[in-house]
């Protein structure tokens, strides 16, 4: 999150990025969802002062970043840990164990879905459909897709992760 | 085996970069329709050619292209829907990161038919691989001439913008997804005015899926008539199923259109994990499912169609015999609720009904009523709001309680015994 800095870092830090982003689009709303995962990449997540540099950037209404941030999951609006695992749990997954490997995960963890470690260092989440049912069960740690899951498998990646600082965010 | 059109690449490891996609004849196709085809041409081909969408709805391509307005004095766009969210469908993934070419090909030949110069590709967020190669393969075409001003020294240019999804299966619904693109939150807009019309920043706009726009390339460079000699003459040209659940061999296969689904799983899917199917849902998780009984429907737009079901995003979920049919209506309906977007009454209200009885029935709660209640609230939502996802939802949720009604019963009389 954007914590340590102020309004005016933000928008320095995102001003060269969110400019090119522009040229993409007849209006400047289109650039609000770009211009969200750029503040997302660089900071981890999106709050109450991103919304604001966004807004001040594209020159539109605050309300407009934040209706678009609230609508939409992959913004993270809370801290999340380091990795952020997100077990699917729908149903060609489901059919092939998600529960069990759910529970798994939340024991070795000792979080809910939805939590996050106290070390910082897990977000555990329960989505939809990735798109990846051919490897069912299947989820996505950071930005990699990991399937053909087994409990042993998803000890070794906890145990891969957990040394691991963050691979790039979102 | 049948060939392989779309994915003949799709296990070379350099299959997404242009050499390789030129290599087998990549690019020809749009060298043809520039040179030899007007817009109009190009639109009547598509049309002869029978091409139908392979999002989920099955609409003729040729025949939505030619409802954008000839004499409009707005900009046209082209708007690639790469949002694919439907469970049990992962084909369109496959395509970009493996042969994303076909696609950016597809785009160009779509783009001059329409007239238009800006396109976007709205892909999911969660697909980062898939944007990567997307954003090298328009990188790629750039510097080789095939987008851009004047390709291959044509009148006609080009842009191609990634617009990334956030999570939100609803954008996958065309209006849902021109909102998204415009910044706002994906609800969907009441049809019409269509988008042909009134789409994109309100001027006249063509959305198509990522499967359909990578059959124009193949469609051009071997002919209309070639790609209308695949499979049905209704249903014709190469088609991707995803085959995902409880059977032996998951997987990506590019078949012709009517098939037996009972073939598709025995023979391409391996059969199921424990040797005996149950059902099977045929096009993703909002298709109604069949019962084994049913297995010798032929998997194409028109005969599913008249069976009572769709092809949709030809996602096909085998269920075998450990499967229990009200665990699998209770997720189905726990996705829809959880992915309607609030804005119609029926959807909203009466998924979360719905998912809340079927917990119930799950946890030994249930109550004598409660699947005449369910048959109640499927009525009330099905037709009932601005876009397809509750008429999914109860469309899946009546066939599971139509074919599997004893399944439901058992589980809540066992409960009102033993209460």
């Amino acid at each position: 999150m954007s914590d340590a800095r102020s309004l005016s870092d933000i928008k320095s830090e995102l001003a060269a990025q969110v400019q090119q982003v522009m040229t993409r689009y007849p209006t400047t709303r289109s650039a609000i969802m770009p211009a969200l995962d750029l503040a997302q990449q660089k900071y981890g997540g999106v709050d109450g002062l991103t919304y604001q540099a966004v807004a001040e950037l594209l020159d539109v209404p605050e309300i407009w970043v934040f209706e678009v941030a609230s609508f939409y999951s992959l913004y993270d609006r809370a801290a999340t840990g380091r990795h952020h695992i997100r077990l699917c749990t729908n149903l060609p997954c489901l059919l092939r164990g998600a529960e069990a490997l759910m529970r798994h995960l939340q024991q070795r963890l000792a979080v809910g879905p939805g939590e996050t470690t106290g070390d910082g260092r897990f977000t555990l989440s329960a989505v939809e459909c990735l798109g990846a049912c051919e490897l069912a069960p299947v989820l996505m740690a950071n930005r990699q897709y990991h399937g053909d899951l087994t409990a042993a498998k998803l000890d070794a990646l906890l145990a891969s992760l957990a040394d691991q600082p963050a691979e790039e965010m979102s | 085996m049948s060939e392989q059109v779309l994915l003949k690449n799709i296990d070379d490891p350099n299959g997404h970069k242009i050499e390789t996609y030129e290599a087998s004849g990549g690019y020809q196709g749009l060298r043809i329709v520039l040179r030899d085809f007007s817009p109009d041409e190009v639109i009547e081909e598509v049309k002869s050619a029978n091409l139908r969408g392979r999002g989920g709805a099955g609409f003729p391509t040729g025949l939505k292209w030619g409802f954008v307005p000839k004499d409009s004095p707005l900009p046209r766009y082209l708007c690639c829907n790469a949002d694919e969210g439907e469970p049990g469908t992962f084909k369109d993934r496959i395509l970009m990161e493996r042969d994303p070419h076909q696609l950016i090909e597809g785009m160009v030949i779509a783009a001059y038919a329409i007239g238009c110069r800006t396109a976007y590709l709205y892909i999911r967020g969660e697909y980062h691989l898939s944007i990567d190669h997307c954003q090298q393969a328009i990188a790629a075409a750039h510097a080789r001439g095939y987008l851009g001003a004047n390709i291959l020294d044509s009148d006609h240019s080009l842009e191609i913008h990634i617009h990334k999804g956030a999570g939100a299966y609803i954008c996958g619904e065309e209006t849902a997804m021109l909102e998204s693109i415009e910044g706002r939150r994906g609800l969907p807009k009441l049809k019409p005015p269509f988008p042909a019309v009134a789409g994109l920043y309100d001027c006249p706009t063509v959305v198509n899926n990522v499967e359909t726009l990578a059959c124009l390339p193949h469609l051009f460079r071997r002919g209309g008539e070639w790609f209308a000699s695949i499979g049905p003459d209704h249903s014709p040209g190469p088609k991707l199923f995803g085959l995902s659940g409880q059977l032996k061999r998951p997987g990506l296969y590019e078949l012709p259109m009517g098939m037996a689904l009972g073939e598709m799983l025995e023979v391409h899917g391996g059969g199921a994990l424990t040797g005996k199917f149950k059902a099977a849902i045929p096009g993703g998780v909002s298709a109604p499912m069949f019962p084994r009984s049913a297995f010798d429907v032929k998997m194409d737009f028109s005969s599913l169609a008249a069976a009572g079901s769709m092809l949709g995003s030809a996602g096909v979920i085998g269920l075998d015999e450990t499967a229990s049919i009200p665990v699998v209506a209770r997720r189905i309906t726990e996705f829809f609720s959880h992915e309607s977007c609030g804005k119609c009454t029926p959807c909203r209200e009466g998924l979360t009904w719905a998912a809340k009885i079927l917990r119930r029935i799950e946890a030994g709660q249930g109550q004598v009523g409660d699947v005449d209640q369910l048959e109640m609230l499927c009525g009330g939502i099905f037709g009932n709001s601005f876009c397809a996802l509750g008429d999914g939802a109860a469309w899946a949720l009546g066939a599971a309680l139509k074919h599997f009604r004893p399944e439901f019963d058992a589980l809540i009389t066992a409960q009102s015994q033993a209460g």
